[in-house]
């Protein structure tokens, strides 16, 4: 019964393996569904391209059926994953400070680490950024940041139990939302790539 | 007539694949796809290396040296290694290994880059603050239904909407 790792199943070794092989296939993918282009990324927030959206939420949801089942027929712990726990009050400012970093930067971590190693010069700055940003938190972290990273905090909070409904329900309605949201995207991508002369 | 080797793979069926990775990684290995935390540990590493002393004791450092391995043998930064191996397999196989600025054509290369400076700067910041960026904390949160993933989504793309307006002529 998995995860394996944190059961001591598999050694530290062949987890490593398998975390570089699992980190193949996701590099490929994201290579391959055009997630090094900066201008394909920005587009989701400007109606051209919608790539992000559709390969963002088929992954998180795919992910979460899978698990879905997973834990229901006993074939995985989840309570034995690293599960986030959450400390809303940073995770919403950190996501808003990461708001603007998509948009004025055009990447973020993982599409940028793809795009600097195949070559694009833009993404070899995010990345020098991202890790001078990093630099800067680590050595201001305990005047600036500690405390409020510390705050909010809520424990493991799975959503579909705080908002009081079953995890099958809220993956069933996460789907008919992304399932409204492709069919939506694809009308304005077609319209706004009517009205501009955008060509990647 | 369009090469057809450069097309991109279809997006559902890159996020379908990529949700098929995101359950291997929790199932062996009990952990989400990741980015942000790999850079963190390249971070933490070379400050090590170069002041182990300050290391030990700075808070930030301290939790994340002087363990048995070196802070940077961690499985996330063997994942960053795949991913890098995974992205030049398939741009080679594409036909995009290509050195050059990726931009709006109504911009300058300089400006691109400034630009490209300062939002890693800010994500650097963000993901560490926000415990993680859209990869390992969103979308892999989004995989086990964690609350702190959604929010992170309402962030990070709701944000986004929100000032995306303002900064359209980096990209329109």
């Amino acid at each position: 019964m998995g995860p394996l790792f944190p059961q001591e199943l598999i050694s530290e070794e062949i987890n490593i393996l398998i975390g570089f092989f699992i980190g193949i296939g996701f590099g490929f993918l994201l290579e391959a569904a055009g997630f090094t282009n900066t201008r394909k990324l920005a587009g989701v927030f400007y109606g051209y391209d919608f790539v992000v959206l559709k390969v963002f939420f088929s992954a998180a949801i795919t992910a979460a059926i899978i698990i879905f089942f997973l834990n229901h027929f006993g074939i995985m712990d989840i309570s034995l994953t690293f599960y986030p726990k959450t400390y809303w009050i940073p995770t919403l400012i950190g996501g808003l400070i990461m708001a603007f970093g998509f948009i004025i930067g055009g990447f973020c971590p993982g599409t940028s680490v793809c795009a600097a190693v195949t070559g694009k010069i833009d993404a070899m700055i995010f990345v020098g950024g991202a890790l001078i940003g990093i630099f800067g938190y680590a050595f201001t972290y305990d005047s600036v940041w500690k405390e409020l990273r510390g705050s909010g905090a809520m424990g493991k909070v799975n959503i579909a139990e705080w908002m009081g409904m079953s995890d099958g329900l809220f993956i069933l309605l996460l789907t008919v939302i992304a399932a409204v949201a492709f069919f939506a995207v694809s009308i304005i991508q077609k319209k706004v790539v009517a009205s501009t002369n955008y060509k990647l | 007539m369009e090469d057809k080797s450069k097309k991109f793979m279809n997006p559902y069926l890159a996020g379908i694949l990529i949700g098929v990775f995101m359950v291997a990684a929790y199932y062996f290995s009990g952990e989400g796809l990741g980015a942000s935390g790999a850079l963190k540990s390249v971070v933490v590493a070379s400050v090590d290396a170069v002041n182990h002393d300050y290391a030990s004791n700075a808070s930030f450092f301290k939790a994340r040296v002087g363990g048995e391995h070196s802070p940077a043998k961690t499985w996330l930064v063997f994942e960053v290694l795949g991913v890098i191996a995974g992205a030049i397999i398939s741009a080679a196989f594409a036909g995009r290994l290509k050195i050059e600025i990726g931009k709006s054509p109504k911009i300058t290369n300089k400006k691109r880059l400034i630009y490209a400076l300062i939002g890693g700067i800010l994500f650097g910041i963000g993901s560490q603050l926000g415990r993680g960026c859209t990869s390992g904390m969103v979308m892999s949160g989004m995989g086990v239904l964690s609350l702190s993933g959604f929010i992170g989504l309402i962030a990070i793309f709701g944000g986004g909407y929100m000032i995306a307006y303002f900064f359209r002529k980096i990209w329109i």
